[in-house]
């Protein structure tokens, strides 16, 4: 599956079906600190990602 | 994973209350947690305008949503901080939210007032970016809104915001800073409209979640400036401390505000204001810190 991350901004792939929370966990990113979103959607952390598909993992925490 | 209240798919697992929500009972879940820190806090009321201090980002977009939504009256008011390609982008997200919604706003851009951006500033006088933001912000939403006869500021500030400002001041022992640390700040002077932060009883990853399912378009950028911030240092710490510990966010935070009030209560804080000499606005000292902050900036030129 394909994975765009920001700050800064990136592809990377990871393999696939993977619930998303695995997803995270291979990237070493805490959950509490992004949004997983699928085309305009967001997707919860047992949901599967197949190895075809595309996912934003989007940051939720800001500085200010 | 199913939600906790209806039983249908959830789309969102909240570790610290241990449940789950789908999309319409989380919308109805953030929208009461918004509700019940204006009641219980007695923010504002229906009859009183709140100009809502708006970046562009996910909180405060959200937050001027949901209080359009509620019906109350509202005015956004914008700084243009003028901080290259970023700041032109986050004003363009203020304007395309309130041009599709019809609400009204004001933008005040630093630029057009100074002929400089937040960074050339910072840089000039030598101070951080974030501490000369922080002075710029506090200063021109308290004097918009009196401007425009708003009595109240509302900002985006939430739970994560909240719980990071209080690990940094505590381990820094700031007690001045700990007790003006509220979720509301009474007008404590004529000229001072009331600050108020209807989101503390939020996550920010709940306020995300709930941007992304209303389709708000919002900046998920991060000001250039914040890059290896003390807040980030201090969420990121509180965020691994949550990962092992649902909840640590919540009682630190919520635990700090119950022993404030029975402080408060007991001595209640006083603060000693006048009127700054150069611009008339409420200040602690003769010359407030915005003026003296422009005031470096004309020396420097």
């Amino acid at each position: 599956m394909k994975i765009l991350l920001h700050h800064p901004s990136r592809e990377v792939a990871v393999a696939g079906p993977k619930k998303v929370w695995q997803v995270l966990r291979e990237l070493e990113i805490l959950p509490d600190t992004v949004l997983v979103i699928r085309g305009d959607a967001l997707i919860a952390d047992d949901d599967v990602v197949g190895d075809d598909e595309t996912v934003e993992v989007r940051p939720v925490i800001s500085g200010g | 994973m199913r939600c906790r209240k209806c039983s249908a798919k959830a789309i969102i697992r909240l570790p610290r209350h241990n449940t789950a929500f789908c999309p319409g009972c989380f919308s109805e879940y953030v929208t009461d947690q918004i509700e019940r820190a204006i009641k219980s806090d007695r923010m504002f009321g229906r009859e009183e305008g709140i100009a809502v201090a708006v970046s562009g980002g996910k909180d405060s977009l959200v937050l001027w949503e949901i209080l359009s939504r509620l019906g109350y009256r509202t005015l956004g008011l914008h700084i243009d901080l003028g901080i290259g390609e970023y700041s032109e982008r986050s004003r363009k997200k203020v304007e395309a939210f309130a041009a599709g919604r019809g609400l009204p706003f004001v933008v005040h851009s630093l630029r057009e007032e100074h002929g400089a951006g937040l960074s050339e500033i910072a840089e000039g006088l030598r101070r951080p970016p974030c501490s000369a933001c922080g002075v710029v912000k506090r200063y021109n939403m308290n004097a918009i809104a009196f401007q425009h006869g708003m009595p109240v500021v509302a900002t985006g500030h939430n739970l994560d915001d909240e719980a990071a400002r209080l690990l940094g001041n505590v381990l820094h022992w700031q007690e001045d800073y700990l007790d003006k640390q509220s979720p509301v700040l009474p007008n404590s002077h004529p000229k001072l409209v009331r600050k108020v932060k209807p989101l503390y009883r939020l996550a920010e990853r709940e306020i995300a979640a709930w941007a992304v399912l209303q389709k708000i378009d919002y900046i998920v950028d991060e000001c250039p400036n914040s890059q290896g911030s003390k807040m980030l240092r201090y969420k990121d710490a509180l965020n691994r401390l949550e990962a092992a510990s649902p909840g640590t966010k919540h009682q630190f935070y919520f635990q700090f505000l119950d022993r404030q009030k029975a402080r408060a209560q007991a001595a209640p804080a006083e603060p000693d204001l006048r009127e700054c000499a150069s611009c008339g606005q409420p200040s602690t000292a003769e010359i407030c810190s915005y003026c003296k902050l422009v005031g470096t900036l004309k020396v420097l030129k």
